[in-house]
């Protein structure tokens, strides 16, 4: 138990000179905050660069079957690695769909074929991935998605549109839930599971532009695209469980992720450290009484998800509601970003109301930029509303 | 483990007809419940074996007293846990006689406060020369049945213990107060001419007052937090079996989408209490442990507000009847969200700890 804990010391200090070396500085262009909001060739470039230089130095899904392109190793390793990437301010490892959603997917439920032609390229940034889940019509009701797939010979041929594809103008492969047949009774046997090619005829993304002025994903449409009938991923119709499956992994209920340092995290300190700098009525905001509560407030949310974490891995604790902190986990702690970042953002006088560009806004509009993005995770992967009701249903066994 | 066999002796002592019972009795709880707790080690849980307790550590009463919550169970158990913690870090192994007999299942309990406010210096009852107290002390939880009390008082100036006997202390000195939460007990009690058995003084006193108030915000936010689970447990069960507009009401989100956060609450408030159980230790308090107390209390407070209200509420036209037992969590939450300082008292202290470095 020593010897793994000083071999893991030791690796800590070699991933921190390795960092130290090797993070490439700010290329003088806006990155993204998350992989949500890669919306220029040039902030895509940069990252899969990025990601291609971790994985080449054997930091990245490093507890993936090195057989993949991983390293076999603990989990602990890929989580040291992550908080060192949080630590020398690194930027994103933007190709997340691949690698924490499709790529343990692909672990879990793949055959050996989808494994070897799939994974390594997830981890090494050659091929980048897309989600075809939501529709324009369907999207907190999934299993109602209408995107149809016909087989015909040796293809399915696809018809329908998805939307939220982020990554989708970029991506070369989509995993697309669609429906193989209509005219099931349960809505949810109709639906199929692909591992679909992106750079086809017939399939088109169009970028939309988010609220924070920023791209990143897009509306996809299918026009008769024919893809591969072996793009079928499991059985025709049993597409809802692979799709489920998927969401756990999109959700951080199911671990295996390759890394966790998708987005720029932002911490409760990171927010106290704005505010110290901040006067109100000619005085730091910080001595303000109705301040320092609120900020006792968001500390101790912050410290209440870290406890909560570490509590959901000790059984004794947790017997009353064996899944609840798991399945509750999205729910708690993209709602108290939400408030954190509106908090800081708001604080700023007059310079509150100002945005990335200006040279007055406040550490360059960073909490203005976070707040408007956070939306992204409050509304996406399930939204909060959706959350409460999985809690409250699955949790606390309350009636649909 | 520990927490599953106090909840399986709740169980079977404490079904809530067996609560409802206690509710309007002199002691509010059941001698043989309290005997049976001796009996299994619980008086002395926090206590070290040279003097007759379990020698688990304070934190060990964690899950014993968020099982106790959870049935809303009387007994003393608390005053004597906290009594033995200020007279074990005031006094150490020189009171182990005090000890021993709390270990044994006298009753201890603490005199603390003058007024109401947990804030203030709380040194309004003196030691005199001549050796006898003068003054009175408020609130003294579950004084009516305690064969000890531990009074925080002034000597001078400086703090120190003074041990009285029961029976140093007239009936008419016990003035009972009329309590929201009748599953609780305390009462004012005037200590003038009154003698103590013995009186610790000295540099260890004023850090084990420190130490206990906190101890006593963390084991009350145990307690509390177990009362928070239960409720929300009662308003679930309600959600899941009453109709209404020819559905289960639990599938209205305006019911079920609060209940989700008392859960939420109720989790959060359960890893501030464990962390502290576990940080928690013999030895005076460092600024961690301070800061895991006062959270706990805070957390634990917020919820079971929030719980019991909600639970009122959530049970309708019920709910607002002495019968439902909503009554119950909601007069828990007023007893326990000032016992050992409330939210402003500790959220105040934590603004310091946390951003004044």
């Amino acid at each position: 138990m020593s010897d793994n804990k000083a071999a893991l010391n030791a690796f800590r200090n070699d991933v921190s000179a390795w960092m130290a070396e090797n993070v490439p500085t700010d290329p003088g262009f806006l990155l993204p905050l998350t992989f949500l909001e890669v919306g220029t060739e040039q902030q895509l470039d940069f990252l899969r660069e990025w990601q291609h230089k971790l994985w080449s130095a054997g930091y990245l899904g490093m507890h993936w079957p090195s057989e993949y392109g991983g390293q076999g190793a603990d989990p602990a390793y890929q989580y040291i690695v992550d908080k060192a990437l949080a630590k020398h301010n690194a930027p994103i490892i933007f190709n997340t769909i691949g690698l924490n959603w499709v790529g343990p997917l692909l672990l879990d439920m793949g055959t050996d074929e989808e494994k070897a032609k799939y994974i390594k390229n997830i981890l090494s940034g050659e091929e980048i991935w897309c989600q075809g889940f939501s529709e324009p019509d369907h999207g907190s009701d999934l299993g109602a998605v209408q995107t149809r797939a016909v087989r015909d010979g040796d293809d399915y041929v696809v018809n329908g549109s998805k939307i939220w594809t982020t990554l989708g103008n970029y991506a070369d492969h989509m995993i697309l839930l669609a429906r193989t047949n209509p005219n099931t009774e349960r809505k949810y046997d109709g639906l199929s599971f692909f591992l679909s090619p992106m750079k086809i005829d017939g399939v088109e993304a169009h970028p939309i532009r988010k609220v924070t002025g920023e791209y990143g994903f897009n509306q996809t449409f299918f026009t008769d695209a024919r893809i591969p009938a072996s793009c079928l991923m499991g059985e025709e119709g049993g597409g809802w469980m692979v799709a489920m499956k998927t969401l756990e992994y999109e959700r951080g209920v199911t671990a295996g992720q390759a890394s966790g340092y998708w987005g720029v995290t932002i911490q409760v300190d990171d927010m106290i450290e704005e505010l110290s700098k901040l006067e109100h009525d000619g005085e730091p905001l910080l001595s303000d009484p109705v301040v320092r509560d609120d900020l006792v407030g968001f500390i101790m949310e912050a410290k209440a998800l870290s406890l909560t974490g570490r509590r959901s891995g000790i059984p004794a604790l947790t017997s009353d509601y064996p899944m609840g902190l798991a399945l509750s986990v999205k729910y708690r702690g993209t709602e108290y970003e939400r408030r954190m970042k509106q908090y800081t953002a708001s604080k700023q006088g007059a310079q509150s109301a100002l945005y990335v560009g200006d040279a007055d806004a406040v550490s360059g509009g960073f909490w203005q930029r976070a707040y408007f993005s956070n939306f992204g995770a409050t509304i996406g992967g399930g939204t909060t509303q959706v959350q409460a009701n999985i809690v409250a249903e699955h949790v606390l066994g309350l009636p649909k | 483990m520990l927490l599953d066999v106090a909840r399986g002796f709740v169980r079977d002592q404490a079904p809530i007809e067996a609560v409802r019972a206690q509710l309007e009795t002199d002691t509010g709880f059941d001698a043989g419940t309290w005997r049976s707790m001796v009996e299994m080690g619980w008086a002395g849980i926090a206590l070290p074996d040279t003097v007759g307790g379990a020698g688990m550590g304070v934190g060990s009463a964690v899950p014993v007293f968020e099982a106790l919550g959870g049935g809303l169970l009387g007994t003393p158990l608390l005053s004597s846990t906290l009594a033995g913690q200020l007279i074990w870090r005031a006094a150490g192994e020189s009171a182990a006689d005090w000890l021993g007999r709390l270990c044994s299942g006298s009753v201890g309990t603490i005199a603390y406060l003058d007024g109401g406010d947990w804030g203030a210096s709380n040194m309004g009852v003196a030691l005199g020369a001549d050796g006898a107290l003068a003054g009175a002390k408020s609130y003294v939880a579950d004084a009516s049945v305690a064969d000890v009390f531990v009074v925080v008082a002034s000597e001078g100036g400086a703090p120190v213990l003074a041990v009285v006997e029961r029976s140093s202390v007239a009936d008419s000195a016990i003035s009972e107060n009329v309590l929201i939460d009748l599953t609780k007990r305390a009462a004012n009690v005037d200590f003038s001419g009154v003698t103590p058995a013995e009186v610790v003084r000295g540099d260890a006193v004023s850090v084990a007052i420190r130490d206990t108030l906190l101890l006593g915000a963390l084991l009350t936010a145990a307690e509390t937090t177990g009362a928070a689970n239960k409720c929300l447990a009662s308003i679930t069960e309600y959600l899941k079996t009453r109709k209404q507009f020819g559905k289960l009401i639990g599938s209205y989100q305006a019911l079920k989408h609060p209940t989700v956060d008392i859960y939420v609450g109720m989790e959060n408030a359960r890893s501030f209490v464990y962390h502290g159980a576990t940080i928690v230790g013999d030895e005076a308090l460092d600024q961690d442990a301070e800061i895991a107390c006062r959270m706990a209390k805070v957390a634990a407070d917020e919820v079971m507000v929030f719980a019991g209200d909600r639970s009122v509420q959530f049970h309708g036209g019920f709910g607002f009847t002495w019968e439902c037992d909503s009554t119950l969590f909601i007069r828990r939450a007023q007893w326990a969200q000032q016992m050992y300082g409330g939210a402003i008292h500790h959220r105040k202290r934590l603004a310091s700890l946390l951003l004044d470095s």
